[in-house]
């Protein structure tokens, strides 16, 4: 697809997208959004590249296989656990931390938020594995 | 108590990094771990000797009745002594007989972790812990059969014994999980306690069957003694050390375990002589045509078991004696005796025993170590298998039908013991070139030790091994430790004479060496018909079940594929509605707002819409209008998540299959009616199924609703507004985990077909 306005619009769409998956990630707790819309989201991102330009050069942009996002995320998720492990509480359970920033801005940090991150690198992972390995498939020449 | 049975695994996990560093050497690091444990469990002699048992507990799992818990009493310490004290002197001599092999540290790691799995067996207080150990023996000798593994008859034979034990392991499960509910604890020791109550218990008999087939298997009775010969491939320091001392007897120590719980009944003693004798008699006879060092020994192996088995299923106060120092002795001699097939085979690369003679110049000192063995397995006078032999004759003595068998086991035992022990040293001459030499002293440690215990077993018994005998022999019967004399000397009595005789037909047969080979080769179309090949016809026939299910299942088609999940989902659907016989109503009526009627018509139309598309693009294009509808009722219904999600799967999924089709075969190969028909019915079928229990779900009263508790608690506990996120990450961390787990399964698979790339067929 060489459309040139697809192209140009990707350079632009491209980290808005990105900055606006990361964005629901974040605020998932509070208002809707998440982990996993938002390895979606990312992954529509790399999607959009790929289709504006093509797959390797996708690939390029991110820098990392698409299995290693997969077993990052498998582990971070995985390792929130380790918290509650250490303190012999039941399996998962939540911890959390209160950065004051200033007397009325508290922030709480806990492991759900390593936990939805590592959902989030799987999401990405998961999809863009399959999207870009089909994208690239070739029949074998027989 | 804990730590002693772990430090093997411990010492196996670390033993890669010290080959690392010290090459070889590590072994011998290796070997201070059964050392030490040898030596920590004899600190315990004088407290088990007197009676005591110490239980030592930790928790583990207390919701499923798993405790970490070890009981230490005679039979137990008898077992530990034996498998730590062999242990040691197996991986000293694994030091030699291995030297040069890149891959020692393996087997040496393979060998710690059957030795800490057996120590767990026999130590256990728990009939779980006692089954995880169980398995864990099954598993680590696979390794070690396995161990030379480029060869097939090895894997084959590893294989062989992994089935046949496991299978027996399903069968002990299901029979420890009977006992451990008819007992109404899953503590031996408390199980013990109880005693013989159980014998009245209604599920007796099934539990009884249960765990004897267990450990029939794991202790190579007829009809499983077919892979214990098989596994004579393992390198000769696994088979010294597993299939002689100590894996084999763990089938042996459960029926000791628990005969003061299941024992003392007619079922049991029939069946426990009986196989015991059947083996005995299979044992014998398959040894007389055997030629090479260690499927003799492997045989007389299998008859020695069948002798215990029996002893215990006599059960009185003799024969469980007997059955103790007849264990003790055979674990001296026979490991010694495989270990010097060993150097045998080692030295001169040699393993028939026709071709072997006159080595006593050679080798004198494993000479002498294995005459001592051998006259121990012959069981001559002032030897411990004599004493053993004895004590084992006395209990039988009344009882011809067992006696019989009894004699002519041991005459096979003389036999054995001149042509694996005396002949390839004292007599005849050798017919292999090249000069043997003496084995390296790493070699020859155990042998001499073994010998040297055979010895005082048999010169002094009473202070070599009388007081745990009488302790494990007390175990075993559930009663106090009582005193029994083991003497060196019995003077003539009843038994002396049957060995006498023993000894004398024994003499014959070796001189008739030759006739007896001659009879066992007749036997031998026989032993065709034998389990061994029942064993292969299954195996055989499960590959070809596998290759039939495969073709009928996978056939390829990815309608076809489709098509199964979806009636396999309407015919579970289906059977659960007949089975609950009730049929669903609708209870609760939500009224339709017109925003929603009008989405469901958009959702109908766009489902139609994409059955009669005539190309895939507008067939995408129709999927998509329902998706967006759905997800539009998503935000209707305030489920903002679920549709923001929607919507980017929809559109994420459009791409996909827009790559995808690029791919496929054209489209108007599908358009043949009779497919499509039946394409029809199964959509008909999974669309109506699917709403009809959408239409049930939704009448459901979960009693009482937890989502009131999820909001309440959601921004308390959860430090979150958005509920649903706080269920997905927090609450119910555990599910989503599972859910990211098998997506990335999914995809790593989907990677890995992508990218294998198989010349295919090409569609004519």
């Amino acid at each position: 697809m060489g459309s040139l306005i697809l192209r140009k619009a990707t350079r632009y769409l491209f980290p808005v997208i990105m900055m606006f998956s990361i964005y629901l990630l974040l605020r998932g707790h509070n208002e809707p959004g998440g982990g996993f819309v938002g390895g979606l989201a990312a992954a529509s991102a790399f999607i959009l590249n790929q289709l504006a330009f093509d797959v390797r050069s996708t690939k390029r942009l991110m820098n990392v296989d698409s299995l290693t996002l997969i077993g990052v995320g498998l582990m971070m998720a995985l390792g929130s656990s380790v918290f509650s492990m250490l303190y012999g509480q039941a399996y998962f359970s939540s911890h959390w931390v209160t950065i004051r920033i200033t007397p009325e801005w508290q922030l709480p940090i806990g492991t759900p938020l390593i936990f939805d991150i590592g959902v989030y690198l799987v999401v990405l992972g998961v999809t863009l594995a399959i999207l870009l390995s089909i994208s690239n498939f070739r029949k074998p020449s027989s | 108590m804990l730590y002693a049975v772990i430090s093997g695994f411990v010492a196996a996990a670390f033993l890669p990094l010290m080959h690392r560093f010290l090459g070889e050497r590590a072994t011998l690091v290796a070997a201070l771990v059964p050392l030490g444990l040898t030596a920590w469990f004899a600190t315990f002699l004088s407290r088990v000797v007197s009676g005591e048992v110490l239980v030592f507990q930790t928790r583990w799992v207390p919701e499923i009745h798993l405790e970490l818990a070890f009981r230490l009493d005679g039979l137990a310490l008898l077992f530990a002594l034996l498998i730590s004290g062999i242990g040691a002197l197996v991986i000293l001599y694994t030091f030699a007989y291995l030297r040069g092999n890149a891959h020692q540290h393996r087997f040496v790691l393979a060998t710690l972790m059957f030795m800490a799995s057996m120590l767990g067996v026999v130590l256990s207080d728990n009939l779980i812990l006692l089954f995880v150990f169980w398995e864990l023996t099954s598993f680590t000798s696979y390794l070690l059969i396995g161990f030379d593994h480029e060869q097939e008859e090895s894997r084959k034979a590893a294989l062989q014994a992994l089935l046949v034990t496991g299978l027996g392991g399903l069968f002990l499960l299901g029979g420890l999980l009977l006992l451990g509910q008819a007992a109404g604890t899953f503590s031996l020791t408390e199980i013990i306690l109880a005693g013989g109550a159980l014998a009245g218990h209604a599920d007796y008999p099934v539990i009884l069957g249960l765990i004897l087939v267990g450990a029939f298997s794991k202790s190579a009775q007829t009809p499983f003694h077919f892979w214990l010969p098989n596994a004579m491939q393992a390198p000769t320091p696994a088979s010294a050390y597993l299939h002689s001392s100590t894996m084999v007897k763990a089938g042996v120590y459960l029926l000791a375990r628990l005969s003061p719980v299941l024992g003392g009944t007619e079922t049991w003693a029939w069946w426990l002589t009986g196989v015991g004798v059947l083996t005995l008699l299979t044992g014998a006879l398959m040894a007389s045509a055997q030629v090479y060092l260690k499927r003799l020994l492997a045989y007389t192996t299998v008859a020695a078991l069948g002798f215990m088995v029996m002893l215990l299923g006599i059960g009185s106060a003799s024969a469980v004696q007997a059955a103790v120092v007849f264990l003790m002795a055979h674990a001296c001699y026979k490991a010694s005796l495989f270990l010097i097939a060993g150097i045998i085979t080692h030295e001169t690369g040699e393993t028939d025993v026709r071709r072997l003679g006159g080595l006593v110049r050679f080798m004198p000192v494993a000479g002498a170590c294995a005459i001592v063995a051998a006259l121990s397995l012959a069981g001559l006078p002032l030897s411990f298998g004599f004493v053993a032999k004895e004590l084992v004759y006395a209990s039988v003595l009344d009882r011809y039908m067992v006696f019989v068998p009894a004699v002519l086991a041991s005459l096979l035992f003389v036999l054995v013991a001149f042509q694996v022990g005396i002949k390839p040293f004292l007599f005849g001459s050798r017919q292999s070139s090249g000069t043997p030499h003496e084995a390296p002293p790493a070699m020859l440690l155990g042998p001499i030790v073994l010998g040297l215990a055979c010895l005082a077993g048999g010169f002094f018994p009473h202070a070599f091994a009388g007081a745990l005998a009488a302790s494990a022999a007390a175990a075993i019967q559930g009663g106090p430790v009582s005193n029994f004399n083991l003497e060196a000397w019995h003077g003539v009595s009843p038994e002396f004479v049957a060995s006498a005789v023993t000894l004398v037909l024994g003499g014959a047969a070796v001189f008739a060496a030759g006739s007896w080979v001659r009879f066992g080769n007749a036997m031998k179309p026989l032993a065709e018909f034998g389990p061994d090949r029942a064993y292969f016809a299954t195996l055989k026939g499960l590959n070809l079940l596998a290759v039939w299910q495969t073709r009928v299942l996978q056939s390829g088609s990815l309608r076809r594929y489709v098509a199964m999940i979806v009636l396999a989902m309407v015919g579970l659907f289906v059977l659960s509605v007949l089975r609950s016989g009730e049929l669903p109503v609708l209870k609760r009526n939500t009224p339709l707002t017109p925003s929603v009627l009008i989405l469901g018509l958009l959702i109908m139309l766009g489902a139609v819409g994409s059955t009669i598309a005539t190309s895939r693009i507008s067939a995408v294009a129709a999927l998509g209008v329902v998706g967006f509808s759905v997800s539009l009722i998503y935000v209707l219904h305030g489920a903002p998540d679920l549709a923001m999600t929607q919507l980017v799967v929809e559109a994420l999924g459009a791409v996909l299959l827009v790559s995808a089709f690029l791919h496929l075969p054209s489209f108007h190969d599908r358009k043949r009616w009779v497919g499509r028909f039946q394409d029809a019915v199964v959509a008909i079928m999974g669309g109506l199924a699917m709403t009809v229990m959408t239409l049930m779900a939704n009448d459901v009263e979960l009693a009482p609703s937890i989502a009131h508790y999820f909001a309440e608690t959601s921004v308390l506990l959860g430090h979150g507004r958005n509920i649903v996120n706080v269920i997905l990450v927090d609450f119910r961390a555990l599910d989503t985990m599972g859910e990211i787990t098998v997506l990335a399964i999914a995809g790593a698979s989907a990677l890995a077909l992508l990218k294998l790339r198989i010349p295919g067929k090409r569609r004519s």
